[in-house]
């Protein structure tokens, strides 16, 4: 096939990499608007769905949520967020990245909080522990692997939606994607396409052996391609997928 | 285009405004066109993908040691942005309609199967028990009892799927064939025309909308006997 040839030599070709614009430079905007992105998101999700779950309120609110993100184009507000007070630049594009990453990470962290065996926060208030302290002795330690399980749901999806931010010239290396399609050069289209999908594979095996450590030995079960009770997501938005979103 | 674009200039009022029945009432036309499209592509992506996901789902439930292939897959497919899954397709399909049909079939595949196998792995054994007292036979067994009470996370997966699929349509416009995208886009590139963009994003929303209800609605007529709950 001539196309994969096309990019092999163009991803032979060492100017590909190092030019201005090229391949690590794109990677470099990449991951710094993703980490902008879930990091932003993970200052907003966290206290909100820890505090929602320690109250265990708005588990509505929760899903709600995470119903409309799902229905809301990640293109629609990549452009239509630079056309508002925010102008053009980075922080219309990490906002738009970051509203899509706010649901899995909202959702594991209420869940977490919320799955903590109602004896055990018991037995925490009978030993005189105040609110504070069962939240943050006994609540948070418990739910730190759904934390885990939530910041690599977002962030994988994060590194995947930002190759859309090439749509609207803002880098990232869907770039090469967009500027394949352009110039109609297949081979440059394959090898973006291909690094773009090496990148997330890599975040999401590194995220997931992270969330491996961050999970204590004995809740380890699970095995990696189980059905997971608890949000997991599409690449571009997220997909609860055991039927939390129905109704 | 520039005839719309000056009649646009000299008649509205001045500035960009989000919203103008005037671009709606000009463009009625395109934007039927673009909202052709999108219905088309989503509604025949999900139906492809359903047909396909539902006897995968029944098989990865009958054959045990299919579906840890089947999940993980279905896993690392997830991961790959919807952007590198077109630029997969576009070289060997070509620059088309089908191209972006093809990726969106993969993807709602995806959260039908997961779904669907939630649905048949939750029916209970007492159910099934009963079904073998009465004499079913593995056929009947799985059309009479096990597909019917896993019908309300079918269908709870074909709105997932349908829902993301018009979201995921308007990433079909870096091949030229993203349904409303092309108007987001589009309007985008035309000098950052706000009517343009807005329209295609509400109309997008809405269509997600009031397809999910239609779902919702014939979920709950096919599934009489979970509404007394």
């Amino acid at each position: 096939m001539s196309a994969i040839h096309d990019a092999y030599i163009w991803l032979n070709d060492p100017l590909n990499w190092t030019n201005p614009g090229g391949i690590l430079d794109q990677l470099r905007t990449h991951l710094r608007l993703s980490a902008l992105a879930v990091g932003a998101a993970c200052l907003v999700a966290w206290p909100v769905g820890i505090g929602l779950g320690h109250r265990g309120r708005g588990g509505g609110l929760v899903v709600v949520v995470s119903n409309i993100s799902l229905a809301v184009p990640t293109l629609a507000l990549l452009t239509i967020l630079p056309l508002t007070f925010l102008g053009f630049g980075d922080a219309a594009v990490v906002l738009a990245i970051a509203v899509f990453a706010v649901p899995p990470l909202l959702a594991n962290a209420y869940t977490g909080v919320r799955e903590v065996d109602p004896e055990v926060r018991d037995a925490a208030r009978g030993m005189g522990l105040s609110g504070w302290q069962v939240l943050t002795r006994v609540e948070l330690p418990l739910a730190v692997p759904y934390l885990a399980a939530g910041f690599r749901t977002a962030a994988v999806q994060s590194v995947a939606t930002v190759t859309l931010a090439a749509l609207i010239g803002a880098g990232g290396l869907g770039a090469f994607v967009t500027e394949g399609f352009g110039r109609q050069d297949m081979g440059e289209v394959l090898a973006g396409g291909l690094l773009t999908a090496l990148l997330c594979l890599l975040v999401e095996a590194v995220l997931a052996a992270a969330q491996r450590l961050a999970t204590p030995r004995a809740l380890r079960t699970r095995r990696r391609w189980a059905l997971r009770p608890h949000v997991r997501s599409l690449s571009l938005m997220d997909v609860p997928e055991t039927g939390q979103a129905a109704d | 285009m520039s005839f719309l674009a000056v009649t646009y200039l000299v008649e509205d009022p001045p500035g960009n405004p989000w919203f103008s029945w005037r671009y709606v009432r000009d463009n009625a036309g395109q934007i039927e066109e673009a909202l052709r499209e999108h219905v088309g592509l989503t509604v025949s992506a999900v139906v492809i993908a359903a047909a396909i996901a539902l006897p995968l789902a029944v098989l990865a439930h009958r054959v045990r040691w299919l579906s840890g292939p089947i999940l993980a897959l279905s896993g690392v497919l997830y991961t790959i942005p919807s952007l590198a899954l077109f630029a997969f397709l576009a070289p060997f399909m070509g620059v088309s309609a089908s191209t972006v049909r093809v990726g969106l079939v993969l993807y709602a595949l995806l959260v039908i199967v997961r779904n669907a196998l939630t649905g048949l792995r939750q029916v209970s054994s007492d159910a099934l028990d009963a079904a073998h007292g009465m004499g079913y036979g593995s056929l009947g067994r799985l059309l009479r009892i096990e597909l019917p009470l896993a019908l309300p996370s079918i269908v709870t997966g074909l709105r997932l799927a349908t829902v993301s699929t018009v979201a995921l349509t308007t990433v079909g416009v870096v091949a030229g064939h993203g349904g409303l995208g092309q108007l987001i886009l589009g309007g985008f590139r035309n000098n950052y025309y706000k009517a343009e963009i807005f329209t295609g994003a509400v109309l997008c929303v809405a269509l997600a909308l009031v397809l999910d209800l239609l779902l919702a609605g014939a979920g709950r007529l096919a599934t009489p006997w979970s509404r007394r709950r």
